[in-house]
């Protein structure tokens, strides 16, 4: 990975005990923020990335020189204004963008840690994150807002912290996940692994690139993450640069081609580790058994107000575990709002231009912000 | 705004929780937020109201209040407000108890099917009608189980709720319902307005 000097990285002193029993201090938490902390310092929301995302969230990616994952919903003027709001986002642990993960050096052996790294939760993801708010003096978040693996920590965070975000904003996400959702991290880490070049995780060490089995499981999770309709609209049967089928294995559809570039592309910014600890930790999230089988308490502490959205066409995580959250809010009388929005592009939904998202997203937290 | 959405205002106390189910583009609750000082959340079934709610900072869920008031705890709000929709629900007697359930007070409206309006329609023309509160067709109306005032009132003791007010709106005017006049209300009032108990 190329580390470069355009990464603010936090160490984080405070020992961290995370959920597999290990204990880790000294860490580097990698991170990006946007817009400026106004003088009450109630402005600021931390925006929690997807599986595959960073920590820069919108303009040009310093490392990658591309757009920002959430280009569309962050920026001046745009559904998280950053004329307006202080938006902090930090890189997952576990993730390759700065952040303590695989690719890190073990200060035991010396030696790159790849699967010898500790795995991690979304629980310790946030409870690395919540030092973000002691560095920059903040008491409390305007909001939390994420999409997807966002979503989940959104909501760990607030379980853990729940004076500590006024508005809490979860996405095309849920609240323990599916075997469904299991299956298909298992098949992208199979993929990683049965890649020659992976050897056991030591591929850094060995100088060797597992590219084929990181590009297979991005194509395989790019599938879940688009509609049967956007696909069929978007490729259909179109054939890729060619008048009739060849016989071959070559490309012959757009839609074979589409893939293998996103695979290919994948591969230059990620590291196959990384993937493999970050869907673990979407396995291992469940909400729902941390509090003994009633998600309700996982919010019993919290005022904090409630907004969730999902998307038809999303069928990674589909409305109903969206709803599920609201269902576990309503019990307890929480505060929370809740819309489905209508899209054919499937649980990417949330990161593309899906201009009925982006108008809800901003008008509940621009209303929210001035009522506060 | 509709006379209708004032008089319901003014049943309900200050300070109260309030849930509006069917809460169209939310201005009942906008108006009770405002002049009562009430905690109030929306149930609505169709996606665009419920981006103008959250474009009012109303807090609203998008649902079908047939399916989702089992979420809710008993008695979880002071009252329950159902305008003009009891006669869409395929199984109102469920409805009502859901909402006497859910709320320990519900104010719920009906359009009368008993004016003398739609009566004449009926006899006279010999089809569906057609009125000012009831614009359609037999085969398009959402409206599946109207009702008449006396119908509502003879449905109280059927299902075993109390009425605590009746009021009838005609024109504009507010009256109340009572045992003695609710033949001539029942014929001559537009739409009927109940605070019911368990």
């Amino acid at each position: 990975m190329n580390i470069n000097e355009n990464i603010k990285t936090l160490i984080i002193k405070k020992p961290l005990k995370l959920d597999c029993g290990k204990t880790i201090n000294n860490f580097p938490l990698a991170y990006e923020t946007y817009g400026s902390l106004n003088k009450n310092k109630d402005n600021a929301i931390l925006v929690f990335h997807a599986l595959t995302g960073d920590q820069f969230v919108t303009g040009i990616n310093p490392v990658t020189k591309k757009d920002g994952w959430w280009s569309y919903a962050v920026g001046p003027n745009k559904s998280i204004d950053t004329n307006k709001y202080f938006i902090i986002c930090a890189n997952v642990i576990g993730g390759c963008m700065g952040s303590y993960g695989p690719s890190h050096n073990n200060p035991d052996t010396n030696k790159i840690y790849g699967t010898d790294f500790p795995v991690i939760t979304i629980n310790d993801m946030v409870n690395a994150q919540v030092n973000l708010l002691d560095h920059f003096e903040i008491k409390k978040l305007f909001s939390v807002v994420g999409g997807s693996m966002g979503g989940m920590q959104v909501l760990q965070f607030i379980s853990n912290y729940p004076d500590k975000a006024s508005t809490v904003v979860p996405i095309a996400c849920t609240s323990s996940h599916s075997a469904q959702n299991i299956a298909f991290n298992e098949l992208g880490r199979q993929a990683i692994a049965s890649d020659h070049n992976w050897s056991d995780g030591k591929y850094l060490s060995n100088n060797t690139l597992p590219d084929k089995g990181l590009s297979v499981a991005r194509m395989a999770a790019h599938i879940t993450y688009l509609s049967k309709k956007g696909l069929q609209e978007k490729f259909g049967r179109k054939l890729q640069e060619r008048d009739a089928l060849k016989f071959g294995f070559d490309a012959d559809f757009q839609i074979e081609s589409y893939l293998r570039y996103q695979g290919s592309v994948f591969v230059d910014r990620f590291d196959a580790n990384s993937y493999l600890y970050i869907t673990r930790a979407m396995d291992y999230f469940d909400l729902v058994k941390q509090f003994d089988g009633n998600l309700s308490n996982a919010f019993k502490k919290t005022k904090a107000k409630f907004f969730v959205i999902s998307f038809t066409s999303d069928w990674l995580y589909p409305t109903q575990e969206n709803k599920d959250i609201v269902i576990a809010l309503n019990a307890i009388g929480a505060d929370v709002g809740f819309v489905e929005i209508k899209s054919d592009k499937g649980h990417d939904s949330f990161l593309l231009d899906v201009p009925d998202f982006l108008k809800t997203l901003k008008n509940f937290l621009d209303k929210s912000y001035s009522e506060r | 705004m509709k006379t209708e959405y004032k008089i319901i205002v003014d049943l309900i106390e200050e300070k109260t929780r309030v849930l509006d189910v069917g809460c169209d583009d939310g201005t009942l609750m906008e108006s009770l937020k405002k002049n009562k000082n009430v905690d109030a959340r929306g149930i609505e079934i169709s996606k665009d109201k419920v981006q103008t709610c959250v474009s009012k900072g109303l807090t609203v869920i998008e649902g079908n209040a047939e399916l989702d008031l089992k979420q809710f705890p008993n008695d979880s709000f002071d009252y329950v407000v159902l305008g003009q929709t009891l006669q869409a629900f395929v199984n109102p007697e469920i409805v009502i108890k859901e909402l006497l359930r859910v709320g320990k007070k519900a104010i719920i409206t009906i359009p009368n099917f008993g004016h003398w309006k739609v009566r004449l329609n009926l006899l006279i023309k010999g089809t569906m009608p057609i009125t000012e509160s009831l614009p359609n067709d037999w085969y398009n109306t959402p409206n599946i189980h109207m009702c008449t005032i006396k119908d509502f009132v003879k449905f109280s003791k059927i299902i075993n709720f109390k009425i605590f007010k009746s009021l009838a709106l005609t024109n504009k005017n507010i009256s109340n319902i009572n045992n003695s006049n609710l033949f001539y209300k029942n014929l001559f009032a537009e739409l009927g307005i109940f605070l019911i108990e368990k």
